[in-house]
């Protein structure tokens, strides 16, 4: 019984990550922009939220309320600035400058807020759980992550598939010389693509506030890793796929935190490297796109 | 016309060929005596000054490594502190088992050369932006193992054994001088790689891989190669590091601030010359001297200002000197010289044909 619950505490968290991953998942098929400082922005989001929460008061549950608008503008933003102008350059320089952003953000978010950890306090929510049985209890919130994770990908799949912008998304993702030709401006198609990326990253980045601490540096020692561990192991590419690569990384973290629990990230490391040599196009991608 | 006239000769431009623009003998002399000068300083000045070099030293090795992988091979690592923490802690092992940790630092280096052929079996199935964060993964998995052997310091970390009953003064010296040593070897080796037809191969796949590949060049080979040398220089470095801190910690050997630091002084220097990494580390130590009691402030600066290196001026500061005034001091490259028309002077050997 232990390890069922192991198991359904590991799909669980297995939703939180494929939360962050999707952000990331969604700038590369887009812009094909690996986005180094995407673990940062969730932790930025984290203290943005703590900040929020100081002025207006409000139940640290709702801060997203504010959190997201404000990140999703960010996101537009940043897309149209930085990002767009190291687009220009080529690969590396977008690489490189994204990498300069981590850095950047880490070590300002180190000196203005230090390196202790903060976490957004919601109250009891945060203990309450469904007991099922002795062994299985189901806590509300990684619940409600978890439920929220698959509305957000379901919300995305009927967003690109269906919206006028989603079209537009998807068609500069597929031949960006072709839709320019058709009269779009695929820098503002870019824009919006990166404001639903950093909206998720800033969704994410509460969701993991509330579950546990956060302090500046975590943001690259676990959550882009983690973020991109999910992405490579579901197959690039695909928003089910990134689910299912969440869903298998937290189990397997969990596994490995069962058996000790200082082995929790090792064994999510671990299965990543034994589907980059024995799957590396992930679960659902086909071998022709890898 | 008969079938069996002869073919006349293709007419051959008569060309010269040169190494730089300018005469450069001069450059192999300057920077001999540089290192004479460099490696007599320890009997002028406090050790204080040869400390900081040996940091320098260690920065512009990593850097070099760095701008071979991603200036020239394309390979965007944001995980070389794998390297830098696996030499460390293979002195470390190796000084714990009886071996002076000056003996051991080269057999670190070439053990982390070989544990650099797996990881790159692993590695090279991705590319660009998915490369660079694998490479980090890597990084941390090597970290996670190595706090598990309690015999290591798990992860507290361990002191360096094997060189207490050395006289400190001596000590200081041996550092800084090995220090020299690893920084002259890798940046002769990233010369000498350049100047082969390694250097040329690389070069070809930077400026044009799908070209490269067209003519031949086999460029997962190259990049093989490439990533196997930046391991090892990556482990030498990180030799030193434990050498000169005589004690080793998991956080700090696999750190990642290691490589925001040799990418942020390429960039700022110049990605894709070998002069680059060397200026951008100068730059770096006297920004951070500046800044030094502002905490990790010079970190932010350095950032953005590689940030705006990258978009504004992607050649760096030695790409703009280069530029202006046509200097190469480590020339790598070919020039082109229409007969009668080129630097006078003796006939290079035409290119011979491959």
């Amino acid at each position: 019984m232990i390890w069922v619950n192991t198991i359904i505490q590991g799909v669980l968290l297995g939703g939180l990550y494929a939360l962050f991953a999707c952000g990331l998942s969604l700038m590369f098929g887009v812009m094909k922009v690996i986005n180094l400082a995407h673990g940062d922005l969730a932790v930025v989001a984290g203290y943005v939220a703590v900040g929020v929460i100081a002025v207006t008061h409000i139940p640290a549950v709702w801060s997203f309320v504010l959190v997201v608008p404000i990140f999703a503008v960010f996101g537009y933003v940043l897309q149209r600035t930085l990002i767009q102008a190291a687009l220009d350059r080529g690969v590396l320089t977008t690489l490189l400058v994204t990498f300069g952003l981590s850095v950047v953000i880490e070590n300002a978010l180190l000196q203005f807020f230090s390196a202790n950890s903060h976490s957004l306090a919601i109250g009891s929510l945060v203990s309450d759980s469904l007991k099922l049985g002795s062994q299985i209890s189901i806590a509300y919130l990684s619940l409600a992550i978890f439920v929220l994770a698959v509305l957000v990908l379901l919300g995305l799949q009927y967003f690109l598939s269906l919206s006028k912008h989603g079209r537009l998304i998807r068609a500069v993702a597929d031949d960006r010389e072709a839709a320019q030709l058709s009269g779009v401006d695929y820098r503002h198609i870019f824009g919006i693509a990166a404001a639903i990326a950093f909206a998720t990253v800033a969704l994410a980045g509460l969701a993991f506030g509330m579950v546990s601490s956060f302090d500046p540096t975590i943001g690259t020692t676990q959550l882009l890793l983690f973020a991109f561990e999910a992405v490579v192991i579901g197959g690039l590419g695909s928003l089910w796929g990134t689910l299912a690569g969440g869903i298998i990384l937290g189990v397997v973290q969990q596994i490995g935190s069962q058996i000790n629990p200082a082995d929790q990230i090792l064994a999510g490391q671990l299965i990543f490297l034994a589907v980059l040599v024995l799957r590396p196009q992930g679960l659902t991608g086909r071998r022709s796109s890898s | 016309m008969s079938i069996a006239e002869p073919v006349a000769p293709p007419v051959r431009p008569a060309v010269q060929v040169t190494r730089s623009r300018r005469r450069t003998g001069w450059t192999g002399l300057v920077a001999v005596v540089a290192v004479a000068i460099l490696a007599y300083l320890p009997y002028r000045v406090y050790s204080g000054t040869t400390d900081l070099l040996v940091n320098v030293f260690i920065l512009m090795a990593m850097a070099s490594m760095w701008n071979l992988l991603a200036g020239y091979a394309g390979l965007v690592s944001v995980g070389q502190q794998a390297f830098i923490g696996l030499g460390a802690y293979f002195v470390l092992v190796l000084a714990q088992h009886g071996i002076n940790p000056f003996v051991a630092l080269p057999i670190a280096a070439v053990a982390c050369g070989v544990v650099g052929l797996p990881v790159w079996w692993l590695l090279s199935r991705l590319r660009s932006g998915y490369f660079a964060i694998a490479s980090w993964v890597v990084a941390s998995v090597c970290e996670l193992l190595i706090v598990r052997f309690p015999s290591l310091g798990g992860g507290t970390g361990a002191p360096l054994p094997g060189l207490s009953s050395l006289n400190p003064t001596l000590l200081t010296a041996y550092t800084y001088w090995i220090s020299l040593a690893v920084v002259v070897a890798v940046l002769a080796t990233v010369y000498l790689m350049l100047r082969s037809r390694l250097g040329l191969e690389l070069t070809a796949v930077r400026d044009d891989e799908v070209g490269a590949r067209s003519v031949g060049v086999r460029v997962a080979g190259a990049r093989r190669m490439v990533f196997v040398v930046a391991a090892i220089g990556c482990a030498a470095a990180g030799g030193v590091v434990v050498i000169s801190q005589l004690n080793v910690q998991p956080t700090s050997a696999f750190s990642v601030q290691w490589s925001a630091e040799m990418i942020f002084v390429t960039i700022i220097g110049g990605i894709g010359t070998i002069e680059g990494p060397i200026l951008g580390t100068i730059i770096f130590f006297v920004l951070q001297q500046t800044l030094s009691s502002y905490g990790a402030w010079y970190l932010i600066v350095l950032g953005v200002v590689a940030m705006a290196v990258a978009i504004f001026a992607r050649r760096g500061l030695w790409g703009l000197v280069a530029d202006r005034f046509h200097i190469r001091i480590f020339p790598v490259g070919y020039w082109l010289w229409p007969d009668g028309q080129g630097r006078p002077g003796r006939r290079m050997p035409a290119l011979r044909s491959r």
